[in-house]
């Protein structure tokens, strides 16, 4: 097929939110999933009780930039460790990783240690939130 | 290993790279000249997967019953690839895809590969890049592949074009027996399955389609068979997955198979076409000396003897891309 010159189409981020653990509902995660959708990013949104390896796998087959953990239960550092265990062990090591739900504040800074690149607690803005992911979605050169 | 790692893509994915079929695929439906290559690299060596489109109204259980479908495959011994599609945002262009919410459960599994799909703009029911999606889940070794199209109204029946064998769900509750003999959507499944059989109206739905489909057998003596499952229960599942066997293989005994085929590889073509089309201005294409170029280029794709890429550059005139 003939080469379209000029430059490629705006390509639609895709952001995986999925909630892992035990958390009893997700109506924060639905509200930002939808967020994300209005500000134009495509959402991958997988529900409740998701383990490492389902959060993993679902980054690996839909190949997202950005993996939004949100999480309620208070276990975040237990799990978001594994989780970033598991997709290094399947080699995603530069999909934006955010957090959102009940963080307390003394965790943050542990978390953004472990390679979480930003945590949105309660009363971040919607908006806030889709500009940081558009503006560190991670930029990627591949070649056929 | 970082997935953007050399080796290409291309010969990552042949070789079974899961990460690489991810990328690919991004790449294909973002129209970037990387995953264009990468499509025309594979593509002779593709077009043995048995492509299964599933459709039907929203909330019929399409996922649910995918999910169902992909445990009774794996039983069987297939590696099966699943494509999802949903609406994108016509005001925003953004998307929630949330077809997977319903098969969790195979994350451990290297042998299924499922991908969610947004329409990004396009009616009928699939997305603008789901037939180069299908080739790269076929060279990546998945088969069967389903395809899963947005919640169907009567009309958006793009998916039986490109689908070798098409699965239409139906429930109960919709209509009355009039909406069995209105034209569309009901004369595009190969087989059709009314789920949601535990509720009322069930057998009488069965019932209709039966009455209607029997009168219309296709030359080949294919008459879909009309089944009852629940897919949340798994119930009906085992008998579905022999169906489609039995498609497949009346696809391959008669004629039908490379008609569908061919079908399959004119939609595509034409598809890329029309883009191109679009591009340029208008131009007068199936003139009737471009007929039968036209039609050795459809030929060609379907034994591999060329891309749909390269028919597309063929039927314009234009020099034909070159595998890197």
């Amino acid at each position: 097929m003939a080469e379209n010159q000029g430059s490629p189409p705006a390509r639609p981020v895709r952001v995986l939110i999925a909630k892992p653990g035990l958390d009893g509902h997700d109506r924060g995660a639905k509200v930002m999933a939808r967020a994300l959708r209005d500000a134009g990013f495509e959402v991958i949104y997988t529900g409740l009780f998701q383990t490492p390896e389902m959060i993993a796998a679902a980054a690996l087959q839909e190949d997202v930039d950005v993996v939004g953990l949100s999480i309620l239960s208070g276990a975040h550092m237990v799990l978001f460790p594994r989780i970033i265990d598991a997709l290094r062990a399947r080699g995603i090591d530069d999909v934006l990783i955010v957090a959102g739900g009940t963080i307390p504040d003394d965790d943050i800074q542990p978390l953004l240690d472990l390679g979480v690149a930003a945590v949105f607690g309660p009363g971040t803005s919607l908006g806030e939130a889709a500009r940081f992911i558009r503006d560190h979605a991670p930029v990627r050169h591949d070649v056929p | 290993m970082s997935r953007d790692a050399t080796p290409g893509l291309g010969v990552r994915l042949l070789s079974g790279d899961l990460g690489a079929l991810a990328r690919a695929a991004t790449l294909v439906e973002n129209g970037d000249p990387v995953g264009r290559v990468v499509v025309e690299n594979i593509h002779p060596r593709t077009g043995r997967a048995h492509v299964v489109g599933v459709t039907g109204p929203p909330g019929a259980g399409k996922s649910t019953l995918i999910d169902a479908l992909i445990g009774e495959l794996r039983g069987r011994g297939h590696r099966v690839g699943v494509i999802l599609i949903d609406p994108s945002s016509p005001i925003s262009g953004g998307a929630v895809l949330g077809d997977r919410i319903r098969m969790g459960q195979w994350d451990r599994d290297n042998h299924v590969f499922i991908r969610s799909m947004a329409a990004r703009g396009h009616a009928g029911g699939l997305a603008p890049t789901t037939a180069a999606l299908i080739h790269l889940f076929d060279a990546a070794g998945f088969d069967p592949i389903l395809v899963e199209t947005v919640g169907v109204g009567q009309g958006e029946i793009e998916v039986a074009h490109l689908a070798q064998t098409t699965l239409l769900l139906q429930v109960p509750g919709l209509g009355d027996g009039v909406q069995a003999i209105k034209a569309g959507i009901l004369e595009v499944g190969d087989i059709v399955a009314v789920n949601k059989a535990d509720l009322p109206g069930a057998e009488e739905l069965v019932h209709d389609l039966t009455m209607m489909v029997t009168a219309d057998t296709d030359p080949d003596g294919w008459s879909a068979p009309i089944l009852l499952t629940n897919a949340t229960a798994g119930e009906g599942v085992r008998e579905l997955v022999d169906r489609l066997e039995a498609h497949r293989r009346y696809l391959d005994i008669t004629g039908a198979g490379r008609r569908r085929k061919e079908i399959a590889a004119r939609f595509e073509v034409f598809g890329l076409l029309r883009q191109e089309l679009e591009q340029e201005s208008p131009l007068h294409l199936l003139q009737k000396d471009q007929i039968d170029r036209w039609r050795g280029a459809i030929s060609d794709v379907v034994e591999r003897k060329r891309t749909p890429g390269a028919a597309v550059a063929l039927l314009l005139g234009q020099a034909a891309p070159s595998p890197s």
